[in-house]
């Protein structure tokens, strides 16, 4: 007969084997996980940054007033409408004399930024003085010329595979030279609206955009959220038929595809309220009624946890139901309520779905001064841009996943930050 | 032993409460009391009186309805779903269960501590504050803060903590924390304080302090305790009350009880037949 020691005995070495082998499952597990996570960030940040830098083109810019064909140069509408177009491609042509063919025209014209002759316009029309004279001017550089510079266009390749031709190569080459070229920090990506162009294309509607629709969000979302989530969980009467209907539906709405509720939002607060498309307050509207089952869920779950016995102290003390409530089961719930609302949150500031379906992709390209302005939003900007064919626009795509991911982040340190506060207070 | 093929207790019929259940002076009053969860009957006919200033211990078996019934005396049974209760309850004859009576009221005048000590995760001088500041006793910061003080000592504990009153209470041990919890139903100065175990949670010298400190109350206050340990009955409590499977079975002074049972499943239950 075989001891029971002698028995635990033979089964051990088996039973650590097993253990042993679960913890490389999970380290693997982990591994992997963090390899996929590394490599779409290298990804992206390798595409993005260098959508951080712009590269601008110096011209000897001769302002003259012919070529403006303007009379009155203390005119301020004449100075707004007149000829800034002609007087850029002038001074191109000076740059490079001897240009011959409508191709090769074209081709010279587009060296710089369309932007140029409104830089130009601003210039003047702050200091009519400077026509008739001389400048040397930075303007940006056409996005074709941008993206070679960054060496996204490779020299070696056949010229018919090229965007850019060896005629244009020469060109370049000769800016070079004469130091005319010279990458700069991409302040306009900050600091613009959306544009067809991409050397002007910045995020800052886009931005400005998702902070005022986050707003909305957070403004309806958690106290209606955490409102819901108190009474179902602390007031309104157990095993009632009305309270688990209204429970099932929460849970369900969870699970609904976020479209759904972009739908929702058009035939109800469009269609029937009324409120204009394309705005961050019927955005706003919209991803509240996405977070709202996010944040009832995950509060009404904080709010169980929260002991019984601390409710009976307060019951016992001869706290009503409201005060019991309020003063000591809120807030010991308070940093998982937080914790599912900023994740409710975060979802909401990468939704792209349901605000296709109310106007909110729409190209727009003017930062939005309030709720009720037109705009757009970082997830649909970076969609948006995706979209585009122009090189220059898949950089500037990564740059703009890199802000959203920063948004992302500094959201969840926020959470971090405001949970310890709540737990600290305990 | 404990018969466990048995358990010849079953068989023992109750019809009636024995001993001496009526007093006179009675603080609570209970006649034909009966409580159900839903469909389940968890009292049946309980009929008691509790008398001033003294100090009554209900024992019994685990699951006999000695918590069931302390806390119908302060409507806590009032949180639970299904729960319902008939009959009468009394403090100083009036009908704690008639429609004008206002359970947060009844709460203030009738206290109760927990088994598990439960402060609330505030400071131990806002644990005693609370329901001073709930109920607007105190009209100054110098009162309130007198009345913290006032009720720390006469609950034995402003010795140990009068230097981290602004410490947590949760970070006491748990003796202390049982007697912060006393500290803070007493800072409302009810008439009558319920207990519910209130030392099975903790060590035999907090027990002891906790003991004493209840011999000590029940000078000001009614006290009714629920315990497990007879000991603890024998010790602090004026009278007894012996539940058994929902029926109040016996009501005496403690010495008769602990002495002279006149019920057998008291004398089973005693003498540690079963329980």
């Amino acid at each position: 007969m075989i001891s029971n020691t002698k028995k635990i005995k033979n089964k051990l070495a088996k039973r650590y084997a097993k253990e042993k082998r679960f913890q490389i499952y999970g380290l693997s597990a982990i591994a992997v996980s963090i390899a996929f996570l590394l490599s779409l960030l290298i990804n992206i940040s390798t595409t993005g940054f260098p959508a951080f830098q712009q590269t601008y083109i110096n011209i000897d810019v001769n302002i003259d007033s012919k070529l403006l064909n303007l009379v009155d140069k203390y005119n301020e509408k004449a100075l707004f409408s007149a000829n800034y177009r002609k007087v850029v491609n002038q001074s191109l042509k000076t740059l490079f004399p001897g240009v011959k063919g409508r191709k090769q025209k074209k081709a010279l014209r587009q060296l710089v930024s369309k932007s140029a002759r409104y830089q130009l316009r601003d210039l003047v029309i702050n200091n009519p003085d400077i026509i008739n004279t001389k400048q040397s001017l930075w303007f940006l550089a056409r996005d074709d010329v941008d993206v070679f510079m960054k060496g996204g266009i490779d020299r070696s390749l056949p010229e018919s595979d090229r965007r850019l031709k060896n005629f244009q190569l020469v060109w370049i080459d000769k800016l070079l030279a004469e130091n005319r070229l010279e990458k700069r920090f991409n302040i306009n990506f900050f600091t613009q609206g959306d544009s067809r162009e991409p050397e002007q294309a910045g995020i800052k509607g886009a931005m400005i955009g998702s902070l005022l629709t986050m707003l909305v969000t957070m403004l309806l979302s958690f106290p209606i959220g955490v409102a819901a989530a108190i009474y179902l969980e602390e007031f309104a009467p157990k095993n009632n038929r009305w309270v688990d209907i209204i429970e099932i539906n929460i849970n369900n709405l969870a699970a609904v595809p976020s479209i759904v509720f972009g739908l929702l939002g058009l035939a109800v607060f469009i269609g029937v309220f009324g409120v204009p498309r394309s705005i961050p307050l019927i955005g706003g509207l919209v991803l509240t009624l996405m977070t709202l089952p996010t944040i009832i869920i995950s509060s009404r779950a904080s709010l169980r946890a929260v002991s019984p016995s601390i409710r009976e102290a307060a019951l016992g003390l001869g706290a009503s139901r409201v005060q019991t409530t309020f003063h000591h089961v809120v807030p010991a719930a308070m940093p998982g309520i937080l914790t599912g609302t900023i994740i409710g949150m975060a979802q909401a500031l990468g939704e792209t779905a349901p605000l296709l379906m109310i106007g909110m992709v729409a190209f727009i390209a003017d930062v939005p001064q309030g709720i009720t302005d037109p705009s757009t939003v970082l997830p649909v900007q970076i969609y948006l841009w995706s979209d585009s064919p122009e090189r220059a626009f898949t950089e500037r795509t990564s740059a703009a996943i890199m802000v959203l991911l920063g948004f992302l982040i500094v959201m969840n340190l926020l959470a971090v930050i405001m949970r310890r506060k709540f737990e600290k207070k305990r | 032993m404990i018969n466990i093929e048995k358990r010849e207790e079953f068989d023992i019929k109750i019809d009636k409460t024995v001993g001496k259940p009526f007093i006179k002076d009675a603080k609570f009053s209970t006649r034909n009391v009966d409580v159900f969860y839903g469909e389940k009957q968890a009292i049946f006919d309980a009929n008691i009186d509790i008398g001033k200033n003294q100090i009554i211990a209900m024992i019994g078996p685990s699951g006999c309805g000695k918590s069931t019934f302390l806390r119908c005396l302060n409507r806590m049974n009032d949180t639970i779903q299904d729960c319902h209760i008939s009959g009468d309850i009394k403090l100083d004859d009036e009908d704690i269960y008639q429609k004008q009576q206002d359970p947060v009221l009844l709460r203030a005048r009738v206290g109760m501590v927990f088994q598990k000590p439960n402060p609330f995760p505030k400071s131990i001088y806002d644990n005693v504050a609370y329901g001073a500041k709930l109920h607007g006793l105190a009209s100054s910061k110098i009162e309130l803060d007198e009345l913290v003080e006032k009720s720390l000592i006469r609950a034995g504990l402003f010795k140990e903590v009068k230097d981290s009153l602004h410490k947590s209470g949760t970070g006491l041990s748990g003796g202390q924390q049982q007697r912060l919890c006393i500290a803070r139903t007493i800072a409302i100065d009810p008439e009558v304080i319920l207990m519910d175990e209130p030392t099975s949670a903790l060590d035999p010298i907090a027990t002891a302090v906790i003991e004493e400190l209840m011999i000590d109350l029940s000078k000001k206050y009614t006290i009714a305790i629920v315990t497990h340990s007879m000991q603890q009955a024998a010790r602090v409590s004026q009278r007894t009350a012996y539940f058994h499977l929902g029926y109040l079975v016996e009501v005496n002074d403690t010495n008769t009880v602990f002495t002279n049972p006149e019920h057998q499943l008291t004398e089973n239950y005693i003498t540690g037949r079963f329980g």
